[in-house]
């Protein structure tokens, strides 16, 4: 599976990532059935992200996009499954290893509002990392760090922001605060929640460019979650589609968008908005909703809202494999 | 904080204090019940030395005439009369007011201690037994009839282990050596309503500290915090009991202010001669003067201690600085 990416290091690789939930359960209803319920957030996933390369993360609410993400970063239990940074194995038990890789693999959150404590001024928000780590000599070096990291992420002059609480600044201010907050340790590799879908749209671009710009200027890697293909389409080099915890499709933006070949992934994308392209085109409409992530499901767990789903789809799960050079798909029917 | 919204503040302040006053006032005298036939139980009492009494006392006056010369004393600093002690009430308050602040003082300060480390532990062990025992017990003292618990606790510590005293403050006869002899006993009496006070208290700050915790510890700044490799003993101590103190600050101002207040079921059950027994002899006795006296006082600590809140938390908590 190495190299898929095309790149020719892999900054993350993730092998059978399971992530499993059990369910709270009242006690009186424990005393009813005897088995415990999970929540299958991520169920056996498997991808590696380039060095520099964007991997945008696709599915609907629930597919488990974010658990992905916070499973790589070790900010949740991971039940099975081995994710290597560098191709080294990460052990949340290994406290120098996790030492480095904390600081160069970091996560932005969708909501700037809840993102920083709304305590602290910005210059201790975003210094945070430096004294804990006790990486500044003296409080000038200190200082002019933070403003360098602020003047970074499109905050100038630096120096007015710095004490400054975050509920005095916008959301899109705060949003580049929170990116100047996870650059300040030049990290390699970054996981984007969502990081522009709670902004207005008017700042939208302005941070999608922030971003952009920051990957150019170092070799950085970004796991970029988001429900939105087309925004996908727009900044990522490949696309992976995620549903119920488990990848569809995998491939380059414009083989997905294009040549895209799961049932579900056309379906996204007939639905997707396109200037002048799209009259008369058809529309697939899936039936029915995603299912709950805690049902059993035999087989594909797409097949219940397929509408070509035959005979061994409720049988056999398929796996994931290639049609075409770098582009996976997980489907009986598109061998 | 600015001057205007001090000001205002205060405005506020006073005009909560007349207004519970007011309410006070009448809420007394509509209580059924009357001072003349509690003061007069001697069957010997002629109908003329009642009718002295009632003037004396300026009962014979229409209620606004007495409303109205009660705010004029007040203003002059003279809190009336007590029918039942026939002493100022200032100074039948002011022996009963130390009793009070030393018991239920020492007994908040160990409920909160006690209360944020039990909340803590239990939003820190989250889902765990530990969590349940503790929330637990908590919703079980903060539910439980505070008398009974008095009873319970004399019961178990008093008549049974012979460890403390049932009930008083000093005991009564003895003649002390020395004024440590004199201390130690004082403390002999002070344990078991300060306990049973304690036990009170605890659940509320337990279960609050818990839910704000839990709550902030959802926030992602914790999760960013994790992500940026800082060690959970760093993150709870730098970002989240910092703002979980917050709604803590209010609750322990408002709590505060009712130390003063005493509490009257557990004074009453120990008999500890503090304000709370105090409002419940007046109470009996409709002893009007002396129940707006400890009224007075209680509406105005707690309105003075959420005053203090209030620009506390304009301190502490940069959003509401404006």
């Amino acid at each position: 599976m190495s190299n898929e990416n095309g790149s020719k290091d892999n900054i993350v690789r993730i092998e059978g990532l399971k992530v499993y939930y059990d369910l709270k359960e009242s006690f009186s209803s424990s005393l009813i059935s005897q088995k415990k319920r999970r929540v299958k957030a991520v169920d056996d996933l498997s991808l590696s992200i380039g060095a520099g390369e964007i991997l945008s993360l696709v599915g609907e609410s629930g597919s488990g996009k974010t658990t992905t993400g916070k499973a790589i970063l070790q900010l949740t239990k991971v039940t099975e499954g081995e994710i290597f940074f560098r191709e080294e194995r990460i052990d949340p038990k290994n406290k120098v290893f996790m030492k480095a890789f904390r600081q160069k693999a970091q996560m932005i959150f969708q909501d700037p509002y809840q993102a920083l404590n709304p305590r602290d001024f910005v210059l201790d928000i975003i210094a945070e990392p430096l004294d804990v780590n006790q990486l500044a000599s003296s409080a000038k070096e200190r200082e002019d760090r933070v403003i360098l990291a602020l003047e970074q992420a499109g905050l100038s002059p630096g120096r007015d922001y710095l004490y400054r609480y975050p509920h005095e600044l916008s959301g899109g201010q705060r949003q580049r605060i929170v990116i100047a907050g996870a650059m300040i340790m030049n990290p390699d590799f970054i996981v984007a929640d969502e990081p522009i879908s709670m902004l207005d749209a008017s700042i939208r671009t302005g941070i999608l460019r922030l971003m952009m710009q920051i990957r150019e200027d170092r070799e950085l890697a970004y796991l970029f979650i988001t429900h939105d293909l087309s925004l996908a389409w727009l900044i990522s080099d490949r696309i992976a589609i995620l549903y119920l915890g488990s990848l569809l499709e995998l491939g380059k933006a414009d083989d997905i968008m294009k040549r895209g070949l799961h049932p579900y992934t056309k379906a996204l994308t007939k639905i997707m908005p396109m200037p002048g392209v799209n009259r008369g085109r058809e529309r697939i409409t899936l039936p029915g909703e995603i299912p709950s992530a805690t049902e059993e499901i035999v087989g594909c767990k797409f097949r219940g809202r397929c509408e070509k789903a035959i005979a061994i789809c409720a049988e056999q799960r398929p796996a994931l494999a290639e049609v075409s050079a770098g582009h996976f798909v997980a489907c009986h029917l598109c061998k | 904080m600015k001057k205007r919204s001090l000001i205002q503040k205060s405005i506020y302040a006073v005009i909560t204090i007349f207004a519970v006053l007011v309410f006070n006032y009448l809420l007394f005298r509509v209580l059924p019940g009357d001072p003349l036939s509690m003061m007069m139980r001697n069957p010997k009492a002629t109908p003329e030395m009642i009718e002295g009494m009632r003037q004396l006392f300026g009962l014979d006056q229409p209620w606004y005439v007495q409303l109205y010369l009660y705010f004029k004393n007040l203003l002059a600093g003279d809190l009336g009369m007590s029918f039942y002690f026939k002493q100022p009430v200032s100074s039948v308050i002011g022996a009963r007011i130390m009793p009070t602040i030393i018991m239920v003082g020492l007994a908040e300060v160990v409920a909160i201690f006690a209360g944020i480390i039990i909340g803590l532990i239990a939003a820190w062990k989250r889902g765990t037994r530990i969590d349940v025992a503790t929330l637990g017990f908590s919703l079980v003292t903060y539910s439980m009839p505070t008398f009974w618990l008095g009873m319970v606790i004399v019961v178990v510590f008093s008549v049974n282990l012979h460890l403390f005293p049932t009930s008083g403050i000093l005991t009564p006869g003895m003649t002390y050596q020395t004024t440590g002899a004199m201390v130690a006993d004082y403390i002999r009496h002070l344990i078991l309503p300060t306990l049973t006070m304690s036990i009170v208290l605890i659940g509320e700050y337990a279960l609050t500290m818990r839910n704000t915790l839990t709550d902030v510890l959802s926030e992602d700044y914790i999760t960013t915090a994790k992500a940026k490799g800082f060690d959970n003993k760093y993150i709870l101590r730098k970002h989240a009991l910092p703002n979980a103190m917050l709604p803590m600050v209010t609750l322990i101002a408002i709590n505060l202010g009712l130390v003063v207040g005493g509490t009257v079921q557990v004074e009453t059950v120990f008999s500890w001669p503090g304000l709370g027994s105090l409002m419940y002899e007046a109470l009996r006795a409709r002893d009007y003067p002396l129940l707006q006296g400890v009224f007075l006082l209680v509406t105005v600590s707690v309105v003075v201690a959420n005053f203090i809140a209030d620009i506390t938390y304009s301190y502490i908590d940069p959003r509401v600085k404006e």
